[in-house]
C-alpha cells in the first residue's frame, strides 16, 4: 500500500462527502423551490435558509476537482474528458443557478422572477443528477483504452449504474433538504417539511442505498460491509427520528448515512480511481493515476493546515445563523426606485 | 472542423469572459472594504452610503464571476486532457490551493459580510469584507503562479515523459508570476477607479442637469437638496459621489503607474524568456532598437516572406531596448533571426507521436499571429493610458466641487469606464496568443529536448470530438451572451436607483421604525 496515494484518495473521498453533506441540502432546497413552497414568501424564505452558506458549500465541489488535478492528474483528465456532455449540461446549470440566487431577489416582473425560480430549481436537480453520475462511473467504469480516452461515443458512459447514482444523489439531496427545513425554520415550512420527510425517506434513501450496495456487493470487503451496515442503519434510525420529529437528529442521521455510504462506495473501489470496462489492464488506480511524491507531500502540508481551519469557519458560520427563520424574518421586497 | 481549434476559441472566449468580471471584482472588493473601514473609523454616514451602493454592484459582479471561475476549472480535463496529464503534477497544485485557501474564505466570508449587517458585531463584519476581498487577491496569486510557469516552466524536470515539480519554492517564486501578480492586480484597481469615476460622475452629472447643485460665479459648487417623494438626493448623497468620484480618479492613476512599472519589469522578462512574443509584439523581422508606434503592411503570420511587408511608418529610437533592458542600444532580435533559432532547438515538425495524434508531423510555426500580438500590445497600453489621462483632467475638472453641465463630457465618463476592461483583456490575448504555438513555454535558461514544454496541438483531449467542443463552444457563448445584457442591465438599473437602491430604507417615507429588528438584512 502506497502511503501518500491512499492518503489522497481519502481526502478526496472526504471532500466529495463535504459536498455531498453540505450543499446536498441546499440543492434539495433548490429543487424545492418550485414544487414544496405555497408564495412567493415561502420561496424567499427557502433561498435564505441557505443565503449565506450555499456558496461555500459549492466551493466543496472546486476542491474535490482541483484536489483530484493536484493529486491524480490522470483520474481527473480521462474522467472529465470522457464525461465532456454531461458536464458541460452540469456546468451549465451551476451557471444558472448561482446567478439565480444573486439576480431572483432582483427581479422586477412576475415572469423574470419565474424564469429565475426556474433557473434555481431546475439548475439545483440538474447538478445534483450530474455529480451523482460523475461519482457513478468512476466507481462502475468507462470504456477507457490505454491512454485513459474514453472509446466510443459521448455518451459512451451511460448505463443503469450512471442512472442510478444520479438518482441516489437527487434522493439524498431531497431528504436532507426537508431534514435541513424542518430544523431551519417555523410555521407551515417546518411543519410540512417533515411530514413529508417521514412519509418520503425510503423512497428517497433507496437509491443511494442501493447504489452503495451495488458497489460493495462487485468488491467484498469486510470493512465495506460493516461501514455499510452502518450507514443503513442510520437511515433507518434517521427516518425514524423524522417520524418522531426529532429534526436535530433526523438530520445528524442522514449525514451519517450519507458518510457511510461515501465511505463503503470508496472502501469497495479502493485501490483503482477509475476502472477501464475494456481491459482491467487499463484501469486507473491510485498508484499509476497519482501525482510524485512530492506533490503529494506539499499538498498533504498545505491540506493539513488548510482544511480545519475551512471546517472551523464554516462551523463559526452555521452558528452564527443558527436561528430559525420564518416568513415574517423575510422583509418585504424593494423595487429600485430609479432617481435618475 | 480541427477540435483544437474549437477548444482554443473555447478557452480564449470563456478566460477574457470571467476576466471581465475578475478584475471588477477584485479591486472594487478592496475599495469596498477601505469604505467600510473609513465608516467604521471616522462614523460618517456618506462613507456607510458608499459602502452599500458599491456593494451592491460588487455583489452583481461578483457571482458572474463565480458561476464563469467553474467552467475554468472544469476546462482542463474537459477539453486539455493531455495538457493535464503532462503537467497535473506541477500545474494542479496552485489550483487546488487557490480553492482551498481563497476560494472558500472569499465564499464564506462574504456570506458572512451579506447577511451579517445586523447580526455580527460591527468590527467583525468589517473583517469579514476583508477577509472576503483580500481573498480575491489571494487567488490570483495562485492562479497566476499557474498561469506564469506555463510561460516560464520552473522547479520541473521531465520524468517519464511527463513534467513533475521538483522545487515548489521556485514554483511559487517564480520570477514572472512576481512581476505578473502587481500589473494584474494594478490593472484590476485601474478598472475599479475608472468604475467609481464613470458613474460617481454621471450622478453628479445628474445633480446638476436636475438643477440640485449649481455652482456660484467662481465656478464653486453649491450644494442642494432634492428630498421630494422620499428621494434621498440630500447633501450626503452629494457626498457620497464626489468623494467616490475623486477616489475612482486617485486610485486609477496610481494603478497605471504601478502597471506601468511593473509592464516595465515584464517586458524586461519576456525579452530573456520568450524572445519570439518580444519581436511579435513589435511585429519586428529584423534586429532592431526602435520601438513601434505604427508599422504599417501585410503582419500575417505565413513567416519570413510576408514579413518583408511591413514598414515601420513610425518608430521611437532606442525605447525598445529600454522596454527591454533598460538601455538604448541592445539589439532586439527580429524574426528573422529568432525562427531558425527556434527550428534548430524545438524542431520543424511536430514529433511523430502518437500523443499528436493526426497532427503529428506537421511543420510548426513558431511565429504567433503579429496582428494579434502587436495590436494587442498596443490596445493594452493606448487604453491604460487613455483612461489614466481621463482621470488625471477629471481631478483637475472637478477641483472646483463638481462637474460641468455638460452631456456629452458624462457619456464620455460612463463609456471611459470600458477602456480599462478593453486594455486587460488586450494585455491576456497578447500574452497567451504571443507564447503560440506553445502551451507550456520552453524555458530558455535550459538546453535540449530534455526540459519541460508542450505544444498546444498536443495539449487538446484526444477523445473528445469536434462535434462534443462545439455543442459546448456555441452552449456556453450563447449562454454568456445572454448573461451579460443581464448584468450589464441589472447593474445600470442599481446605478440608476443611486444609492436607494442598496439602501431602500433611505426612499421609505414612512420609516421602517415599527419593523422587527431580526429581519434579514441584505436578504436575497
Ligand atoms: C487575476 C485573477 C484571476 C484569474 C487570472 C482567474 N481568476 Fe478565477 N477568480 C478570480 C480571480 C482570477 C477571483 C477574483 O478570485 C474570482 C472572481 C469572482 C470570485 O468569486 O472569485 C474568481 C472566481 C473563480 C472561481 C469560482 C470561485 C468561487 O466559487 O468562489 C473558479 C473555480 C475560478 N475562478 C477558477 C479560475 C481558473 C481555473 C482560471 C484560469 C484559467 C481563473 N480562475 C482565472
Ligand atoms: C490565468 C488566467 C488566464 C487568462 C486570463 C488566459 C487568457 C487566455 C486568452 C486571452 C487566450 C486566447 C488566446 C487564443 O485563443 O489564442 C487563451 C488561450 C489559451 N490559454 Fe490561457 N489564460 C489563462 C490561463 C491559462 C491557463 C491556466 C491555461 C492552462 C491550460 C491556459 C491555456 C490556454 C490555452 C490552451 C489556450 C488556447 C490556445 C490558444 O488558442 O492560444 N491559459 N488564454
Ligand atoms: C505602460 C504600460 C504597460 C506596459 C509596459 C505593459 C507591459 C505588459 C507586458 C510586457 C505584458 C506581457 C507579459 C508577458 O507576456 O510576459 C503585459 C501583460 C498584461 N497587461 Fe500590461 N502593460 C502596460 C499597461 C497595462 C494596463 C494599463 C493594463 C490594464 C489596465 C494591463 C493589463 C495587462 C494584463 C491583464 C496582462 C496579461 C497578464 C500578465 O501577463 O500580466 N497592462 N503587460
Amino acid at each position: 500500500m502506497e502511503f501518500l496515494p491512499t492518503l489522497w484518495f481519502i481526502s478526496i473521498a472526504v471532500l466529495w462527502a463535504g459536498y455531498l453533506f453540505l450543499e446536498g441540502f441546499d440543492l434539495g432546497v433548490g429543487m424545492l423551490l418550485g414544487p414544496f413552497a405555497r408564495s412567493e414568501k415561502q420561496r424567499r424564505l427557502l433561498i435564505n435558509t441557505v443565503g449565506p452558506v450555499w456558496d461555500g458549500n459549492e466551493v466543496w465541489l472546486i476542491t474535490a476537482a482541483g484536489a483530484t488535478f493536484a493529486a491524480f492528474p490522470h483520474w481527473y483528465a480521462s474522467l472529465f474528458a470522457a464525461m465532456y456532455v454531461p458536464l458541460v449540461v452540469v456546468l451549465l446549470a451551476l451557471i444558472f443557478r448561482a446567478v439565480a440566487f444573486e439576480y431572483r431577489g432582483k427581479a422586477e416582473t412576475a415572469l423574470t422572477r419565474r424564469l429565475w425560480t426556474l433557473a434555481l430549481s431546475a439548475g439545483s436537480l440538474v447538478i445534483a443528477f450530474g455529480v451523482g453520475t460523475l461519482l457513478a462511473v468512476t466507481t462502475t467504469g468507462l470504456p477507457l483504452n490505454a491512454n485513459g480516452d474514453r472509446v466510443g461515443g459521448p455518451f459512451a458512459w451511460l448505463s443503469w449504474q450512471a442512472v442510478l447514482g444520479g438518482l441516489a444523489v437527487v434522493g439524498f439531496c431531497l431528504a436532507q433538504a426537508l431534514a435541513f427545513l424542518a430544523l431551519k425554520t417555523d410555521g407551515d415550512v417546518r411543519a410540512r417539511s417533515a411530514r413529508l420527510l417521514a412519509r418520503w425517506a425510503p423512497v428517497l434513501l433507496a437509491p443511494l442505498a442501493g447504489w452503495a450496495v451495488v458497489v460493495v456487493a462487485g468488491n467484498v470487503r469486510p470493512a465495506a460491509v460493516i461501514v455499510l451496515a452502518i450507514g443503513v442503519a442510520a437511515a433507518l434510525a434517521s427516518w425514524r427520528s423524522a417520524a418522531r420529529r426529532a429534526e436535530g437528529r433526523a438530520f445528524l442521521f442522514l449525514g451519517l448515512f450519507l458518510l457511510a455510504s461515501v465511505a463503503a462506495i470508496f472502501t469497495s473501489a479502493y485501490p483503482a480511481v477509475l476502472p477501464s470496462t475494456l481491459d482491467a489492464a487499463f484501469d486507473l488506480t491510485v498508484s499509476n493515476a497519482s501525482s510524485t511524491p512530492y506533490t503529494l507531500q506539499l499538498m498533504s502540508i498545505v491540506a493539513a493546515f488548510g482544511l480545519p481551519l475551512v471546517l472551523g469557519y464554516q462551523a463559526w458560520t452555521y452558528w452564527v445563523f443558527r436561528r430559525r427563520i420564518t416568513e415574517a424574518h423575510i422583509p418585504e421586497a424593494h423595487a429600485v426606485t430609479r432617481i435618475v | 472542423m480541427d477540435p483544437l481549434d474549437i477548444a482554443r476559441w473555447q478557452f480564449g472566449i470563456t478566460t477574457v469572459y470571467h476576466f471581465l468580471m475578475v478584475p471588477l471584482t477584485i479591486g472594487l472588493g478592496v475599495l469596498v472594504a477601505s469604505l467600510q473601514t473609513a465608516w467604521h473609523v471616522t462614523g460618517r454616514e456618506h462613507y456607510l452610503r458608499m459602502t452599500k451602493f458599491w456593494g451592491k454592484l460588487f455583489l452583481i459582479n461578483f457571482i458572474m464571476g463565480v458561476a464563469t471561475g467553474i467552467v475554468q476549472e472544469f476546462q482542463f480535463g474537459m477539453a486539455w486532457s493531455e495538457y493535464s496529464r503532462f503537467v497535473g503534477d506541477v500545474f494542479g497544485a496552485p489550483l487546488a490551493m487557490e480553492a482551498l485557501l481563497a476560494f472558500f474564505v472569499e465564499s464564506t466570508f462574504l456570506g458572512l459580510w451579506i447577511f451579517g449587517w445586523k447580526r455580527l458585531p460591527k468590527a467583525v463584519h468589517l473583517a469579514c469584507i476583508w477577509c472576503a476581498s483580500l481573498a480575491t487577491v489571494f487567488s490570483a496569486y495562485f492562479i497566476l503562479v499557474a498561469n506564469s510557469w506555463m510561460q516560464h516552466p520552473v522547479g520541473t524536470e521531465l520524468v517519464d515523459g511527463r513534467g513533475v515539480m521538483t522545487d515548489a519554492w521556485a514554483v511559487f517564486t517564480n520570477n514572472t508570476a512576481l512581476v505578473t501578480f502587481p500589473h494584474t492586480i494594478f490593472g484590476a484597481f485601474a478598472v475599479a477607479g475608472a468604475f467609481l469615476l464613470g458613474i460617481a460622475w454621471f450622478h453628479l452629472y445628474k445633480r446638476r442637469a436636475a438643477g440640485i447643485d449649481t455652482v456660484d460665479a467662481t465656478g464653486r459648487v453649491v450644494v442642494g437638496e432634492d428630498t421630494s417623494r422620499g428621494r434621498n438626493r440630500d447633501k450626503t448623497d452629494y457626498r457620497v459621489w464626489i468623494t467616490s468620484l475623486r477616489l475612482g480618479a486617485v486610485v486609477a492613476l496610481i494603478s497605471f503607474l504601478g502597471v506601468a512599472f511593473s509592464g516595465h519589469a515584464q517586458a524586461q522578462l519576456m525579452f530573456e524568456q520568450q524572445p519570439m512574443k518580444m519581436a511579435a509584439a513589435e511585429a519586428a523581422c529584423h534586429d532592431g532598437t526602435g520601438f513601434s508606434v505604427l508599422s504599417i503592411g501585410n503582419l500575417s503570420a505565413d513567416g519570413a516572406t510576408t514579413c518583408e511587408d511591413i514598414v515601420a511608418v513610425y518608430e521611437i529610437p532606442g525605447l525598445l531596448s529600454f522596454l527591454a533592458n533598460d538601455d538604448f542600444t541592445t539589439e532586439i532580435k527580429g524574426v528573422n533571426t529568432l525562427l531558425p533559432e527556434y527550428q534548430e532547438k524545438y524542431g520543424t515538425h511536430l514529433p511523430d507521436d502518437p500523443m499528436y495524434g493526426e497532427r503529428a508531423g506537421q511543420e510548426i510555426n513558431y511565429l504567433p499571429l503579429m496582428e494579434v500580438t502587436y495590436w494587442g500590445f498596443r490596445m493594452m497600453i493606448t487604453f491604460g493610458g487613455l483612461a489614466a489621462f481621463a482621470a488625471a483632467v477629471a481631478l483637475w475638472i472637478v477641483r472646483k466641487g463638481t462637474v460641468p453641465q455638460r452631456r456629452w463630457l458624462s457619456r464620455l465618463a460612463v463609456f471611459g469606464i470600458l477602456a480599462p476592461f478593453g486594455a486587460n483583456s488586450a494585455g491576456w490575448i497578447f500574452t497567451e496568443m504571443g507564447r503560440q504555438p506553445f502551451v507550456v513555454a520552453p524555458n530558455p535558461t535550459f538546453d535540449g529536448v530534455d526540459q519541460v514544454f508542450m505544444f498546444t496541438a498536443s495539449a487538446v483531449s484526444p477523445g473528445v470530438s469536434a462535434g462534443e467542443m462545439l455543442f459546448s463552444l456555441v452552449a456556453l457563448t450563447s449562454v454568456y451572451a445572454v448573461l451579460l445584457v443581464v448584468e450589464v442591465v441589472l447593474l445600470w438599473r442599481y446605478v440608476g436607483g443611486g444609492v436607494g437602491s442598496a439602501m431602500p430604507e433611505l426612499n421609505d417615507t414612512d420609516d421602517g421604525a415599527g419593523q422587527d429588528d431580526d429581519v434579514l438584512a441584505f436578504a436575497y
